[in-house]
């Protein structure tokens, strides 16, 4: 069994329009450089360089069956066969 | 054009005074591919803020699977501006990220929480271009009878 990982409209012009495509990794991190080895730059539009270390961008949501991963780990949050990835885009502005 | 019915232009005018000083958002989905927009659901400004705003992560999770088992789409995402023009802000442009919405803008800076008229204005936003388009407020479709 592989990991799901959703993708948001505005990134379907990576995935040649999938929703939703397979994943593969044990962390996070992992399962970003596994999908941009499949759809190349698609990690730069997640993560970015934070003090020397990658992190998810601050308008970039990530949820791991339903857990807003800020709140498990950020990238290091661990991911198994079967789980749900979820990539939603803040709704924001000013 | 962004065509609206009155039942939820006056929803989405009421939620942004009712929140005035603070900027109101929400969304207002519609059958995915069909740019109409019925479903109105107001969201909580996470950022609680007269210059910010943003949906509370979670909310926006429940928001995007109710959506999605409905086959629905964000037909309109609106916010308000309470002390400036009803016009797309540098961070309004840099945070669009739903090429298809209409991106509907109210400035409540005339008269905040009391009655009165406000700006309404809706624009398309994609790759950082805005583009300006009319609004047509029609009147509800009639429901079904009984």
């Amino acid at each position: 069994m592989a990991i799901e990982v959703r993708i948001p409209t505005i990134l379907r012009t990576y995935t040649e329009g999938s929703k939703s495509v397979d994943g593969s990794g044990t962390t996070l991190s992992e399962v970003i450089e596994h999908l941009d080895s499949n759809h190349p730059g698609i990690k730069d539009r997640l993560v970015e360089a934070k003090d020397g270390d990658l992190d998810l961008r601050r308008f970039i949501n990530v949820y791991v069956n339903d857990e807003d991963v800020r709140f498990t780990g950020g990238l290091d949050t661990s991911v198994s066969d079967g789980d749900q990835v979820v990539v939603l885009p803040a709704v924001a502005g000013g | 054009m962004l065509s609206i019915d009155r039942t939820t232009y006056d929803a989405i005018v009421a939620h942004a005074k009712k929140d005035h000083p603070d900027e109101a958002c929400g969304v207002v989905a519609g059958p995915e591919g069909s740019d109409r927009p019925e479903r109105f659901v107001p969201m909580t400004n996470a950022a609680r803020s007269p210059t910010f705003y943003e949906f509370d992560p979670a909310d926006l999770l429940s928001l995007y699977r109710e959506m999605d088992a409905r086959d629905e789409e964000p037909v309109v995402v609106y916010h308000s501006h309470t002390s400036t023009e009803a016009y797309p802000s540098r961070t309004d442009i840099g945070l669009a990220m739903e090429p298809n919405a209409h991106y509907v803008l109210v400035s409540t800076r005339e008269h905040g929480n009391s009655e009165g008229p406000v700006e309404f204005r809706s624009y398309k936003i994609v790759d950082g271009e805005v583009t300006e388009e009319d609004v047509a407020v029609v009147q509800p479709a009639e429901a079904p009878k009984e």
